[in-house]
């Protein structure tokens, strides 16, 4: 489903409902705890390799808010250097342009069908279903994309899609589907990773061999060179940047970099970030057409779909820093519990929560700012120190002002928070609100703690005890015992 | 050297042992301080809620209340965090100039307690006496945002009789976060349950930390579960001595 903000965004329910969808499934819960496990010790050791770290994201954070500063005068170069390298630049203000462009490009390729590198901007504007309501079928390559294009499901991860499936699930679902979308699973399949990884092997090679066009993302585009950068770990992508005859990338804005020489930056920061490697297997580059070698024909769509919005936040914009390496889904509490899908958008995690608000605008993604306990883990993860925990709080009070402008009356919430800031602007107002709580404690506890309570509170009491008030505060004891006459 | 005492209204209201163990402390050092009656709140929650505006004369008001003081002490990392980081950022956004240069001023004389035991008074050993079996929660405020470090563990490896267990995975969040708690109550609830299993596998007497709000959540978790093991703020683990335990 898509609104009307042009980002695939399923909105509801919103983020503490889904939750607890994802949480009562404890096989959900099993597979993200062990995946996310894993891929944080791995990305610890291979961070811990390098001894200039620190000075690696300094100079990648850096990087990204100069070229972030200056994003137009980046991006007009870059069209001028793709275009004189034999390529044509699209600009898409939003998702219902930049689809109806690559549905134009693929029909003038006189085409029915394309094959796919995995890419965030792409299910960010619902390529595949807008291709699909022009006539044209989408091929996902990437393997975890290609299990959950086969389950009829969505990605429940940036960079791992799958990582909410078990491989006896996706044995289960390669057999179940395979068959109905091109070459069906050999007989007899097993479910360790080899046999599966073979099976789609076989089902995506002919898809490869037969394609004339491909849809790619792009994890970088330099401005200086006009060349655009694919990294990926199966070879498929490399498949399908250099055998269709039409390529037609679909960016966002802000993964332009300035110079080729940034990249030696970059590709450091991401493959250990996102997948604890050195370097990840496949990194492709290409800079235009070439005759007789790859692409004949190569079309880059620059997809703004709220990015220039969120640019003019000054604190917000430093998400559009992010270089969609997942770090820090890893790495959170919450996305450990809850997966991807209870974000309801194509970026879930800490950075969903902070950037999908921003691309759709702050009311419409009302809970995903307060769907962190502000840990402050992705901020050390992030390779390009984007602070999420600043740039959460700060949203939730664009959520909150935005809140008390469209209603009449205020949230329960809302009343809460003024009554306690009355109480606290003054120390006797807190002195007497303390002597209530430690009468009503009272009135609760059972061997001096509050098990648990009907109404509001039960969110907090069904799991934890709550210790009495004490009948003495601090306040009174110092003026008991400490304070001179 | 003026040292004030910011006890934090959560500490005041639900732990006043906390405050009480911090002033033991400081006098056993030989140190005077002060409770000055008009602190009340940093305004951490409203900050943090996404109350900007309510948090505002909180952040006033706590300027003015410790203006005078050399040193403000509190026994909270998160609320030493929100004052140090936050109030410089919110005064910069609203405040007027003069409350501007007021707060700056003020921001780096605010300790957390461990901190202020180390790095400004230079101690580690605190005379402190508690044969039990301890371990230390690193909470994500003391841990990501003031980076304590090994602070908190040298203050505790220092106290006469303690034996320091050490947590599997330490720095893993309770799941507290505040009014995340009550608004995500259920995926809170998910994260403290492998943070009670952690303390339970580990089967300390005692949990301590330097804030009391992840106490709250962990101890509530364990006295649910029927655990025996005990939660304390660090600060009365460094207050108890032989004639006084705790």
């Amino acid at each position: 489903m898509k609104d009307d903000h042009g980002l695939v965004w399923l909105g509801t329910p919103a983020f503490p409902q889904a939750a607890r969808t994802a949480l009562a499934d404890t096989r959900l819960r099993a597979n993200l705890k062990r995946a996310t496990t894993t891929i944080r010790d791995k990305r610890l050791e291979a961070v811990a390799e390098l001894d200039d770290w620190e000075q690696l994201r300094d100079a990648g954070a850096a990087l990204k808010t100069r070229t972030l500063r200056h994003l137009d005068h980046h991006l007009e170069r870059l069209e001028a250097s793709v275009t004189a390298a034999g390529g044509t630049v699209h600009w898409a203000a939003d998702a219902t342009e930049a689809n109806r462009i690559v549905a134009d490009l693929v029909h003038a390729a006189g085409e029915r069908e394309v094959v796919k590198v995995k890419s965030m901007a792409t299910q960010e504007i619902g390529l595949n279903e807008a291709l699909a309501e022009a006539g044209i079928t989408a091929y996902e390559t990437d393997l975890a994309e290609l299990i959950v294009q086969l389950g009829d499901d969505r990605p429940s991860h940036i960079l791992v899609p799958a990582i909410h499936r078990s491989r006896a699930e996706i044995r289960e679902i390669f057999e179940r589907e395979m068959g109905r979308w091109g070459r069906p699973a050999p007989d007899g399949l097993g479910d360790d990773p080899r046999a599966l990884a073979d099976a789609a092997r076989l089902h995506l090679r002919e898809k490869f061999l037969r394609a004339k066009v491909a849809v790619s993302g792009a994890n970088f585009a330099c401005a200086d060179t006009g060349t655009v950068v694919v990294v990926e770990s199966e070879g498929n992508g490399r498949m399908c940047l250099t055998l269709p005859a039409t390529l037609i990338t679909v960016m966002g804005i802000e993964k332009v970099v300035p110079t080729f020489a940034d990249l030696e930056v970059f590709l450091q920061l991401l493959p250990r970030s996102s997948t604890g490697e050195r370097m990840n297997p496949y990194t492709s580059m290409w800079t235009g057409t070439t005759p007789g070698d790859g692409p004949r024909d190569f079309h880059l769509v620059l997809l703004d779909n709220g990015r220039t919005a969120t640019l003019r936040d000054t604190v917000g914009r430093q998400a559009l820093a992010c270089i969609r390496c997942s770090a820090c889904l890893n790495v959170c509490p919450v996305y450990e519990r809850t997966g991807g899908h209870a974000y309801g958008s194509v970026y879930p995690g800490p950075i969903g929560a902070v950037l999908t608000p921003q691309l759709v605008g702050a009311q419409h993604a009302a809970s995903l700012p307060f769907a962190s306990t502000l840990c402050g883990a992705c901020y050390d993860a992030c390779p390009v120190k984007i602070n999420i925990p600043e740039v959460l709080a700060h949203l939730r009070a664009e959520v909150v002002e935005a809140k008390a402008r469209d209603r009449r009356l205020p949230t329960p919430e809302a009343l809460a928070m003024k009554a306690a800031a009355a109480v606290l602007a003054s120390p006797g107002r807190l002195a007497a609100a303390q002597r209530a709580a430690a009468l009503g404690g009272r009135l609760l506890a059972r061997n001096g703690r509050i098990g648990r309570l009907p109404g509001p509170l039960r969110g907090w009491t069904d799991s934890r005890d709550t210790p009495q008030p004490p009948a003495e505060t601090f306040r009174t004891w110092w003026r008991n015992n400490r304070k001179q006459p | 050297m003026r040292i004030a005492l910011f006890v934090t209204c959560f500490n005041d209201t639900l732990y006043p042992s906390t405050g009480r163990a911090v002033v033991r402390v400081l006098e056993r050092l030989g140190h005077c301080v002060d409770f000055p009656q008009e602190q009340t709140c940093c305004g951490q929650m409203h900050f943090n809620t996404g109350y900007r505006s309510a948090a505002l004369p909180l952040v006033r008001r706590f300027a003015d209340t410790f203006a005078e003081y050399d040193a403000v002490v509190t026994p909270s990392a998160s609320c030493a965090g929100m004052v140090r980081d936050n109030h410089p950022a919110l005064a910069e956004r609203y405040a007027p100039p003069a409350l501007q240069q007021q707060i700056a001023e003020l921001a780096p004389k605010v300790h957390e307690f461990t901190e202020f035991l180390t790095d400004v008074l230079g101690v580690t050993d605190v005379g402190a006496h508690f044969p039990h079996k301890v371990a230390y929660h690193p909470t994500c405020h003391s841990l990501r945002g003031l980076r304590l470090g090994d602070r908190p563990e040298r203050l505790l490896r220092a106290v006469h009789g303690l034996e320091l267990l050490h947590l599997r995975a330490p720095e893993e969040c309770c799941g507290f976060g505040g009014t995340f708690a009550m608004k995500n109550a259920d995926t809170s609830a998910a994260i403290l349950a492998d943070k009670t299993a952690d303390v339970t596998a580990t089967a300390p007497d005692v949990l301590c930390a330097a804030d009391n709000s992840c106490l709250l959540q962990i101890g509530g978790g364990l006295s649910q579960q029927g655990s025996d093991v005990r939660t304390l703020h660090l600060a009365e683990i460094l207050a108890a001595t032989e004639g006084d335990p705790r």
